[in-house]
């Protein structure tokens, strides 16, 4: 639509992920590095799937809107298991990593935690899919034109951009939990992030009733950054501590640095 | 477009948009949502000269307004002073495309964005011509110095219907629409969102347009050329084109051309006719009467006098000239004046015995002609008109009373040498053609009319009324050239020009130029230039002749020429010399029972002589002796319609992705400070890892 448009959505779709990057990844080389790798795993989940999508697509019927509906159905759901095959994938090779990093140095504790190395690999996944998600659309929004004239709803480019939040987010808590579930052995986790991967992705085909799709995605996000908390050692407790500001009486009394 | 990788099996609600509207999975982004381009826009471009600048201008990434379908001159009201969403982009009926509106629209120009005009698809009942009331008034031979009391339309105003808009400026761009899908699309979306239902405002979002038409020239012509000399990169950017095409020449007597300048012995008598036209539009210029009247009857008067002339030929010479560019203050003829000279062209000044000019001869009402003649110079036998008209329907006479010559370019002529000469029009005063170079002087207003139900073939071959009268007119000019050449008078009941021809050359310049006949007269690599359309005859800038100054040549060289026989192509355009005649090789027909077709090679004295004004070679870009129209260079002239959002929703966008990056900047800072106690277990070892 305009300039402003242009910067609203960007910063709407962007803004916590560029707030965490900022705050926790920027200064700890390693953790950018892995951002990085996680990005790429991404990448080539996407472009093993539209592959297969787009090779199914050149021998169908091209006619046919049922058969090509179908399609994209058949897509969507390859690529979320794409997706999570490849987040398995990274996991196995980050443990592998791992330990070879520790027999390598000198140090005896590992440099980056697993539990880190979740949270930093879903946020690199959640970036690159967040990125061809909506840079697209972005750059369409920079020009005079809002969407509309065709009788589509008037509202694409705000749902676009807190749809793209809400993924990216999502992305982030599913490392957590994936990872926390594989490392315990809990599959009915694993299996559950997959579930709600899932859910949330065929939620988009509700458009372009925005409601629809964007409510109960929201909902999920809010379930599963809660679990991701808890998988990620956060408690009630811990939340009432900092809330209340008694913290700091906490690590006085319990000689733990800061 | 974006590709359609992006609409593959993803999460987001891109691809699903998609899936509802699709019946194929093609490249389909969200620019098509957006955006309806508009296939057919005729701009007005902006010309510059000496002193000024005409024509319109966008901005650099186009005019955006909001659409607005004027239906009469009190809507005007909403979009100069009470209409709450500034800037307007108009939509206007032609016939509300007068003066008055303009005037008015120019002076709210903060408000209006642009202007849009659907042209009807007849003529108007009403005359209009664009042009100025006095044309080429600076340029002619009718200065202070040379008789005051006729300079500037003193005696007569030539174009009483002239309104001068094609010479206005406009900061906003105006362009012209048909009346087709487009169009309904642009009218269904004002309906739906720009109507404001009773009195009350139009609520967003609301039906807009964009215009791109941005010109890169300014100011005017020396300002122009001395931008487009800037060396400072090594592509240096061309902002302005002089305008140029070229003048087609022949004479009845082969002329050495390689030998220019003075030919001893050689009188020539010169017969002129003008080629081009234009319109407040680029690139539509019929010129029915204004032009394509007068050329086409000297075509026909040339093929006329051809046997005549060899059979019994006169002793005085006769060159036909067309002259290109004589709309924007004779650039042909003063081209052409400059070359003899300076001793660059075939003949010399002192070789013109004396000088007939067939103007706008399309329209005669009661099948009168006038002579116009210049009563300054004029010497007492200069034409001798009255047997050439003898015994046909065609009376003619002049004007009875001392008046300036019109618009023409013997004019040009007549700056350089008093040369005898007349020139014919239709009209005695003033002119009679309402629609001096506008748009609607096309086939329509010279009332060319076919039966229904003929096919283009027989459409051709049908000759029409205004044929026949232009055929009469064609063979007043061939006999009173024959007479002016010397030619004995008994001969001139032998000299008639052909209706045929002349309808089929009128049905090929005003109808469609891609016919059977055009098709035969021209070599192959010309065919793609014709097309089903009406011929374009503004003047332009190519360096190249242009589509119809090539036509003309072709045309002309077939119907004074005589056929080479058992020349290849070879030695029709690489061997045989080019000193005395032109050989052309043209593709001609097809034999009945072949598809191939036969070609031949085509020896005339039809030649081109560059027409670009003397000015540019002189480089005296402030020259008010020579003709200094440039045309502006532009990257890219398109239209498209969409809807835009309140300018209040926008910012609240804008606020609300502000909020959200600030408030996320926010709560990352202090969790991330408090990471240590948000995320510990309590009761672990402080360096338990997994």
């Amino acid at each position: 639509m305009t300039a402003s448009v242009f910067f609203g959505c960007t910063f709407i779709a962007f803004g916590p992920a560029i707030a965490l990057f900022l705050f926790t990844i920027a200064r700890e080389p390693l953790r950018v590095i892995f951002l990085i790798a996680g990005a790429f795993f991404w990448l080539v989940s996407l472009l093993l799937a539209s592959l297969v999508w787009f090779i199914s697509v050149q021998i169908s019927n091209k006619d046919s809107a049922a058969q090509q509906k179908g399609l994209l159905v058949f897509g969507v759901v390859l690529s979320v298991l794409l997706q999570e095959a490849f987040r398995f994938a990274y996991y196995k090779l980050l443990k592998k990593a791992n330990e070879g990093l520790l027999t390598l140095s000198q140090e005896e504790t590992m440099p980056i935690s697993i539990r880190q190395l979740a949270y930093v690999s879903g946020l690199g996944f959640g970036f690159m899919s967040g990125a061809f998600s909506v840079v697209n659309i972005l750059a369409d929004s920079v020009g005079p034109g809002t969407i509309g004239i065709h009788g589509d709803s008037q509202h694409y480019f705000l749902s676009s951009a807190f749809m793209t939040m809400a993924i990216i987010l999502l992305h982030m808590f599913w490392g957590v939990v994936f990872f926390d579930g594989c490392e315990k052995q809990r599959w009915w986790a694993v299996a559950a992030v997959v579930a709600s991967h899932l859910i949330v992705s065929c939620l988009t085909f509700q458009n372009p009733e925005y409601v629809g799709s964007l409510v109960p995605t929201y909902v999920i996000l809010f379930l599963m950054g809660v679990w991701a908390f808890y998988a990620a050692g956060g408690s009630l407790r811990n939340l009432k501590l900092c809330l209340t500001c008694k913290d700091k009486d906490f690590l006085l009394a319990n000689h733990r640095p800061r | 477009s974006r590709p359609a990788i992006s609409v593959t099996a993803r999460d987001p609600p891109v691809g699903h948009e998609r899936s509802r509207r699709l019946t194929s999975v093609g490249c389909n982004s969200v620019e098509k949502k957006i955006y309806v381009n508009l296939n057919y826009t005729v701009p007005c471009v902006r010309l510059l000269n000496a002193t000024h600048q005409i024509g319109c201008q966008s901005h650099l990434s186009g005019n955006v307004g909001v659409l607005h379908v004027l239906e009469s001159e009190e809507n005007l009201d909403w979009v100069l002073h009470s209409g709450l969403t500034p800037p307007y982009l108009v939509i206007l009926e032609s016939s509300l495309f007068t003066r008055y509106s303009e005037h008015t629209l120019k002076n709210g120009s903060s408000r209006v964005a642009g202007v849009a005009v659907v042209t009807p698809n007849a003529n108007p009942s009403q005359g209009t011509s664009p042009h100025t009331s006095c044309p080429n008034e600076n340029t002619g031979v009718y200065t202070e110095n040379y008789d005051p009391t006729m300079a500037r339309c003193n005696v007569t105003v030539w174009n009483p219907l002239g309104t001068g808009l094609s010479y206005e400026e406009f900061d906003f761009p105006i362009f012209a629409m048909k009346e087709d899908n487009d169009t309904q699309v642009i009218r269904q979306c004002y309906m739906d969102h720009n109507r404001a239902g009773n009195g009350s405002t139009p609520q967003y979002p609301l039906c807009a347009m964009q215009l791109y038409s941005h010109m890169s020239a300014v100011t005017d012509t020396a300002t122009c050329m001395r931008r487009n000399n800037i060396n400072f990169s090594l592509s240096p950017e061309m902002v302005c084109d002089p305008l140029s095409d070229f003048n087609v020449w022949a004479s009845t007597r082969p002329l050495n051309n390689t030998a220019k300048g003075h030919k001893e012995g050689e009188s020539v008598v010169l017969a002129a006719a003008r080629l081009d036209s234009r319109s407040f539009f680029f690139d539509i210029a019929p010129g029915a009467e204004s032009g394509v009247s007068g050329f086409v009857a000297l075509l026909a008067a040339a093929h006329a006098l051809r046997n005549a002339t060899q059979e019994a030929p006169p002793p005085r010479n006769i060159l036909y000239a067309f002259f290109h560019g004589e709309t924007f203050d004779y650039i042909g003829s003063s081209r052409m004046v400059y070359d003899m000279e300076k001793n660059n062209f075939a003949v010399d000044l002192d070789n013109i015995h004396s000088v007939l000019e067939v103007g706008q001869v399309g329209l005669h009402a009661e099948s009168r002609l006038w002579l116009h003649s210049d009563p300054v110079s004029r010497k007492n036998s200069s034409v001798n008109e009255e047997s050439a008209a003898s015994g046909l329907n065609v009376s003619v006479e002049e004007p009875g009373f001392s008046q300036p010559l019109p618009p023409s370019s013997f004019q040009r002529f007549l700056r350089a040498r008093p040369i005898p000469g007349v020139v014919i029009e239709d009209h005695r005063s003033a002119f009679t053609n309402s629609f001096y170079e506008s748009m609607y002087d096309n086939a329509e207003y010279l009332n060319i009319s076919y039966p229904p139900d003929l096919t283009p073939d027989e459409q051709l071959e049908y000759v029409t009324d205004t044929a026949k009268a232009l055929t009469e007119v064609a063979t007043v000019v061939a006999r009173t050239l024959y007479i002016q050449a010397g030619g004995a008078e008994s001969r001139l009941g032998s000299i008639n020009a052909d209706p045929q021809m002349v309808t089929r050359i009128l049905y090929g310049f005003l109808v469609r130029s891609n016919n059977s006949w055009f098709q035969q007269l021209i070599p192959s690599d010309l065919v793609s230039h014709l097309t089903d359309r009406p011929t374009n005859f503004y003047v332009g800038v190519a360096q190249q002749p242009g589509k119809p100054t090539l036509l003309v040549q072709y045309l002309l060289a077939n119907l004074t020429g005589i056929v080479v026989s058992d020349t290849c192509f070879n030695n029709c355009v690489f061997v045989l010399l080019p000193q005395m005649y032109s050989y052309l090789w043209v593709q001609g027909a097809a034999p009945p029972n072949s598809t191939e077709r036969v070609g031949f090679c085509m020896r005339s004295a039809a030649r081109l002589s560059k027409a670009l004004s003397p000015a540019f070679d002189l480089h005296e870009y402030t020259s008010k002796d020579y003709s200094t129209w440039t045309e502006s260079r532009w990257k890219t002239i398109k239209g498209r319609i969409f809807l835009v959002a309140s300018h209040e929703l926008e910012m609240l966008t804008l606020g609300v992705g502000v909020g959200v990056l600030l408030t996320s900047l926010m709560l990352t800072y202090i969790m991330s400070s408090k990471a240590d106690i948000l995320f510990s277990s309590g009761r672990e070892p402080a360096n338990a890892t997994y």
